[in-house]
């Protein structure tokens, strides 16, 4: 079984595009309250498997939130989530919806790759040990945890492709902002995601080390994994998006093309969002 | 002291800096004192030229009343030295008579039986209180709370005698089925309530609540980002607890902990109450047979400094062992800083001294 899940491995690492049935990610009148705000208003968004969506919007808008429900760390008041047609959290068994145990939802979570803002990486374990720490332990769907040995072979390739190598030793915090960032990426690729959520991955980083990161994210719109990032940087939704989902207030204002949202948005709210945060970041 | 300072200008021109040369360039022997500035470098007029202080001698700041305060204290501590030393009545012979007698080495023993019994049994414990606090169960909450509540708050001289005299209060001990009659096992309280189970039974649930205290607050400063971490990559919740959540807790837990093991092993000694013979109860029934009272304690405050000190050097290399990844660099421990030191310092061997040994 070693064997099958090295050609898994290996058709993820490289750059041609997967499977097209890989990926489909589908909300659906999604809405969630904390306390008396409502963040989310009833949100359907369609992602298509290998497409790389751009959420943009002022903060408080509920961005992350939306982020967070995709992989259930937040559980949605109403409506659903679907990954290749298969719902995030829950099971359908006749007409119910049966609430699924933490060992299941844990086993939907290793489809779906996470990279959090502030890194999240775990400071106790070398930059190798956080990218193999998953692949060891995590219940996976239809494929076999891997030995030690192929977790760290895996990783040690993954930190390759992030360029850092040479670094696998290194503890998290004697890294840069921008390499511990790229040892989260690699760690979130480590179980070979469908879908790969970025949750505002430049937003901590010095700006000169915002480019490493966006550099590898590059890579990664290319290489056939359905993207959802939210971020701050224009220029690069611009580039690396093929939807630019614009939210406010709890709601998807509009969606469409880079080159539609960027250039010629159709609602006020989004013509004088862009007005306020573009200008500089738009020479590119 | 400050002649030696003066003389930069003697002390400069010698030849063993060549990188002030290199500097130079253009005037490699003319460095000596403020004069060499203006002599070569092409400077506009008017503005001085950077002066190369490399080859000029440093003289640290001097600390006069860092002198005074060391003098007075040294003096002080050499004052309590020699009268330790010199006043009969410490009577050090009776002291280290007794130092190394078999009773006093029994008693030890029975100390550290116990520390380490219902330290061990205790922290166990607490670790389930302070799961239990932290569940989402508002039973479990509140019993966990309760419990810390009650045994916080009650004397332990109290609590020991308590389950010592537990047989006044319940005279049988059974274990069955509430509300039934089945009975898997029945006891007379006086028989299984022995001297040393009051003492371990006494010690574990006090040390129990106040570690189930001490466990909940190193796992509470642990970042919230963490558990979303490992749980968005799938990692199984007792997996996270183990492997993600209490080694970095421990960093919070470990200093405290220390102080309540160390604080329970002179606890110990409130077991004399029940004739229990550990080193205190042992020492106590020496000096009332030959009215040699402090020199006795004294033994046994030696034996109390002789546990706490070897407890520091693990608490020191353990804790070191956690602070992995949280700190840039481990700091060296004594041992690879007297290496280092000797390795430097000794005039036969100059071998490049890599910090090789930050592990």
């Amino acid at each position: 079984m070693s064997t099958a899940v090295l050609t898994a491995a290996e058709t993820a690492g490289s750059t041609e595009p997967t499977d097209a049935t890989r990926g489909l990610v589908e909300i659906t009148k999604v809405r969630k309250s904390f306390g008396a705000t409502e963040v989310l208003k009833g949100i359907t968004l369609t992602v298509e498997p290998g497409g790389v969506a751009v959420i943009v919007g002022p903060s408080g808008s509920g961005k992350s939130t939306l982020l967070r429900t995709i992989n259930h760390l937040e559980k949605v008041d109403a409506g659903f989530i679907a990954i290749d047609g298969t719902l995030v959290g829950y099971e359908v068994r006749g007409h119910r919806l049966h609430e699924l145990r933490e060992k299941e939802i844990l086993k939907q979570r290793t489809e779906i790759g996470m990279v959090f803002q502030n890194f999240n990486l775990f400071p106790h374990l070398t930059a190798l040990e956080n990218v193999t720490e998953a692949p060891v332990v995590a219940p996976r769907a239809g494929k076999a945890r891997l030995s030690k040995a192929e977790a760290r072979a895996r990783g040690l390739e993954l930190l390759d492709r992030v360029g850092l190598k040479d670094r696998a030793g290194a503890y998290p915090r004697q890294l840069s902002g921008g390499q511990q960032q790229r040892v989260a990426i690699a760690r979130a690729l480590a179980l070979d995601p469908k879908i790969l959520l970025f949750d505002e991955p430049t937003s901590a980083l010095d700006p000169e080390l915002v480019n490493e990161v966006l550099d590898v994210i590059r890579e990664l719109a290319k290489s056939g994994t359905t993207l959802i990032i939210v971020t701050h940087e224009m220029g690069f939704a611009r580039d690396v998006a093929d939807t630019v989902v614009f939210m406010d207030q709890g709601q998807i204002v509009e969606q469409g093309t880079p080159q539609e949202i960027f250039t010629n948005p159709r609602e006020e709210r989004t013509r004088s969002f862009f007005s306020k945060v573009i200008e500089p970041a738009f020479n590119i | 002291m400050s002649s030696t300072a003066t003389p930069v200008a003697q002390s400069a021109p010698e030849p063993a800096s060549p990188g002030a040369g290199t500097v130079h360039g253009t005037a490699p022997a003319t460095t000596t004192g403020t004069a060499s500035p203006g002599t070569a470098s092409p400077v506009p007029a008017g503005r001085k030229a950077a002066t190369d202080y490399a080859d000029y001698r440093l003289v640290p700041a001097r600390h006069p009343w860092r002198w005074v305060g060391t003098a007075v204290v040294g003096l002080g501590v050499a004052g309590i030295a020699w009268s330790l030393a010199t006043n009969p009545r410490w009577e050090w012979g009776v002291v280290a008579q007794w130092f190394t007698a078999q009773s006093i080495v029994n008693g030890l023993l029975e100390t550290l039986k116990l520390t380490a019994i219902s330290g061990a049994l205790g922290f166990i414990l607490g670790f389930i209180l302070a799961l239990m606090r932290l569940s989402a169960s508002p039973l479990l909450v509140s019993v966990s709370w309760t419990f810390s509540w009650i045994f916080r708050s009650t004397p332990l001289l109290v609590q020991m005698l308590l389950w010592y005299n537990l047989g006044y209060l319940y005279a049988k001990v059974s274990l069955g089925l509430p509300f039934t009659d089945v009975r898997f096992f029945e006891a007379q309280t006086t028989t299984l309530i022995s001297q040393f189970a009051a003492a371990v039974l006494g010690l574990t649930l006090n040390q129990a609540a106040y570690s189930a205290e001490i466990i909940r607050g190193g796992i509470l400063s642990v970042d919230q980002g963490q558990l979303e971490a490992a749980a968005a990559l799938g990692i199984p919740a007792w997996r996270r607890s183990t492997r993600i959540v209490l080694p970095q807790a421990m960093r919070a837990i470990l200093p405290t902990a220390f102080n309540e093991v160390i604080g329970l092993v002179k606890g110990t000694s409130i077991v004399y109450v029940l004739a229990y013979s550990e080193l205190f109860y042992t020492v106590q029934v020496i000096y009332n047979r030959t009215q040699q009272v402090l020199p006795l304690l004294l033994v046994a405050t030696l034996w109390y400094v002789v546990i706490t000190s070897v407890l520091s050097v693990f608490q020191y290399y353990i804790e070191r062992h956690y602070s992995k990844g949280a700190v840039r660099t481990l700091p060296l421990t004594p041992l690879q800083k007297a290496r280092k030191f000797l390795a430097t310092h000794a005039p036969v061997t100059r071998e490049p001294t890599q910090e090789r040994g930050t592990r």
